[in-house]
């Protein structure tokens, strides 16, 4: 991808979960790194999330569910973004994700599951690296 | 000893330069920003009158207790929040922590059940039975408290939105049982201000919300007197990041905001304000916690007083519950967990709780397993009967440091409340943003502490091992959508659904005028309406609320 364009992310909170201090903990270090973050706020259906990647034309989508939800909503947020063509979104997760339930996730397309713990600067590395691969 | 004071003094000053000074440390500070001094002396204590702002248990102001014998009397009530899958489960793990000794009930209700929508609605998708128990009907309720007695229990509802729905059905569930309303112990959390700020599980609008709070009020202090018609929750903006201040302060101004609710309603503030209850996050910082209660006992002592002219002491009293900090514990080397619920539930009896949830090791990982969650109940019952720390009220009660601090976090919860009233009381500051920023601006500044190492969180970002994928964490059966769409499909054949119609036809009149509308609701969910078919009327007519959000 071209350097001098700023990395976009969408942080979203997928299903009826109000918890939302790690997302807005990990938009700000987002931003603060100097990406542009786009947060949706709670309570987002599966079409609003891909909806908002699609029109504000995001790299990279970081799904946090702590609610248990994931194994329906995951799914569905791959499939749509199979079907409107943005296959190609680096898609992560974070949250309260049991380790049995990655290695399904990750068949689904899901890049990586990043739990609690993990540090800011985990994740942004790992954003730049993948997506400077891409 | 006042004569002592400027010889103590001096010779405080002369410890400070010769003995101290030769000494080099790192200095200390709260996380709200008080330096905390190496040493506190009886001159940190001089200006605290003790009869005006100390005083005894059970009287003004309560700085001590809230009751005169406090645990010698009688220990606080052990209450695991707990309820996941199905009624059926939700009502097996009951009885076994009832059998184990736990003295209350405390009901964690699925995300559907929390926002009004029925199992089989389209956004109850995945979520059914995941965080709490499902309920959609009275069929449900019936269910979670079959075989338990619900004149010797007292149980605890964490319900907001749709609140007095919830009620209604424990009602109808007593009077199935042969018990009057009259004869109900009980709690409903009913706080709504803090879904709109860190919560999230709102419904309608603040209008409609609090006049539904407001009627729920009126008609306990009828019908319901022993019922706890609010528990106005702080937990969950510490779990959002607040600071231990801003936990008290936000809390307390969401409290005066319903109390001026109930009052523009035209209620007595003495009828509804006993009936107040709370509760907080009892967090890791051990002595910053003890204090945190004892100053919150004290103002509102004096907020229902001196501000809205309170005469009888049960609306000066400030009860609670608590719940130790979920956000606190870590998913790397979780038995650690098991050290620190038990310091925060020691803080949580230091500091006076009248009723007391200790979260499990494995919480910050699944729901907790049998054996996690009698592990925590363990817990208390130590702290109950083996340490010697019930054998006296208020133990902590003279130390230097803890009186300072209590003084001092008084002074700033009181500072925080002032600039809420100058942006126009809780839900103007909501509206505005100002809390969600504050909350979100604490929890920035942690998480950067935690990540420079400044903060040490054992076996996260210090001390860390390399570990095995934990063993043996409780999962929930991913059928439990399927068997309550089920559930729902059989209620709604076997259901007089004309009786259904008119009483939500009649909820739904109540609604566009302003007459209570408890007495509508336990008509309709007496005849089987659902949960969700009882929200959707009062959305018809209430509208919703816009959540926004900013970073």
């Amino acid at each position: 991808m071209n350097r001098d364009k700023r990395i976009r992310v969408l942080v979203a909170k997928p299903g009826l979960d109000g918890h939302d201090r790690g997302a807005k903990v990990i938009a700000r270090a987002l931003r603060d790194s100097g990406m542009e973050v786009i947060y949706t706020g709670i309570r987002q259906t599966p079409e609003q999330i891909v909806d908002a990647a699609l029109q504000e034309d995001v790299d990279t989508i970081l799904l946090s569910i702590l609610s248990g939800a994931h194994g329906f909503l995951f799914p569905r947020i791959m499939e749509l973004l199979k079907e409107k063509g943005l296959g190609d979104i680096l898609v992560l997760g974070g949250g309260i994700i049991p380790e049995d339930d990655v290695p399904e996730l990750k068949k689904l397309g899901i890049s990586e599951i990043f739990g609690p713990g993990m540090s800011s600067q985990t994740l942004i590395n790992y954003i730049r690296e993948n997506l400077s691969q891409g | 000893m006042e004569e002592d004071i400027e010889k103590i003094q001096e010779e405080t000053k002369r410890w400070d330069k010769d003995c101290l000074g030769k000494h080099t440390f790192r200095k200390r500070e709260t996380d709200w920003g008080l330096e905390i001094k190496p040493l506190y002396t009886v001159d940190d204590t001089k200006d605290i009158n003790y009869l005006k702002e100390i005083g005894f248990p059970g009287e003004y102001p309560f700085t001590r207790a809230p009751h005169p014998s406090m645990y010698l009397g009688k220990l606080w009530t052990m209450r695991q929040y707990s309820g996941y899958g199905t009624a059926d489960e939700t009502n097996k793990r009951y009885k076994y922590l009832l059998e184990q000794g736990q003295t209350g009930l405390s009901v964690a209700f699925d995300l559907p059940t929390q926002i009004g929508y029925d199992s089989d609605h389209p956004l109850s998708q995945g979520e059914v039975g995941k965080v709490g128990v499902a309920v959609d009907s009275l069929a449900d309720m019936e269910t979670i408290f079959n075989g338990l007695p619900l004149d010797k229990l007292s149980t605890s509802m964490t319900i907001n939105a749709p609140a007095a729905i919830l009620l209604a059905m424990y009602l109808a569930v007593a009077e199935k049982q042969g018990i009057g309303p009259e004869k109900l112990n009980g709690t409903i959390q009913n706080d709504i201000l803090k879904e709109y700020t860190v919560r999230g599980t709102y419904i309608f609008p603040v209008g409609p919300s609090l006049r539904l709070i407001t009627d729920i009020f009126e008609y306990c202090s009828k019908y319901v007197p022993k019922w706890n018609t609010i528990n106005i929750a702080g937990y969950h903006m510490r779990e959002a990041g607040a600071t231990a201040v801003q936990e008290i302060a936000f809390t307390f101004a969401d409290a005066i905001e319903y109390v001026n609710a109930g009052i523009k309603a035209g209620l007595r503030v003495d009828d509804f304000a006993p009936r107040i209850s709370w509760i907080f996050n009892t967090h890791n910082n051990f002595f910053e916690e003890i204090a945190k209660y004892r100053a919150a006992r004290r103002l509102w002592a004096k907020i229902m007083k001196e501000r809205f002219g309170a005469s009888d002491p049960r609306s000066w009293m400030f009860r609670f519950h608590t719940q130790t900090a979920g956000s606190a514990l870590t998913a790397q080397q979780p038995l650690n967990n098991v050290v620190r619920v038990a310091f925060q539930t020691l803080a949580a009896i230091l500091g006076g709780a009248q009723s007391l949830a200790s979260c499990s090791f494995d919480e910050a990982l699944a729901l907790p397993t049998e054996e996690s969650v009698r592990l925590s109940l363990r817990t208390q019952q130590i702290i109950a009967h083996e340490i010697g720390v019930t054998d006296t009220v208020d133990p902590m009660g003279g130390s230097f440091y803890i009186e300072s601090l209590t003084k001092k976090m008084e002074e700033k919860i009181t500072d925080y409340i002032k600039r809420i009233d100058e942006l126009g009381g809780a839900a103007a500051a909501i509206e505005k943003g100002y809390i969600q920023q504050e909350i979100q601006e604490s929890a920035y500044r942690y998480q950067k502490e935690v990540e420079s190492g400044g903060k040490v969180v054992v076996g996260m970002n210090s001390y860390q091992v390399e570990e095995p994928l934990p063993k043996g964490l409780l999962k929930v059966d991913t059928e439990v959508g399927a068997i309550q769409i089920k559930k729902l499909k059989e209620l709604k054949t076997a259901r007089d659904n004309q009786k259904v119609q008119s009483t939500l036809l009649a909820l739904r009149k109540t609604a566009e005028g302003y007459a209570n509308l408890m007495p509508p609701i336990i008509e309709a969910v007496k005849a089987y309406a659902t949960l969700g078919e009882t929200c959707d009327v009062l959305r018809e007519v209430f509208g919703e609320y816009e959540g926004t959000s900013v970073i």
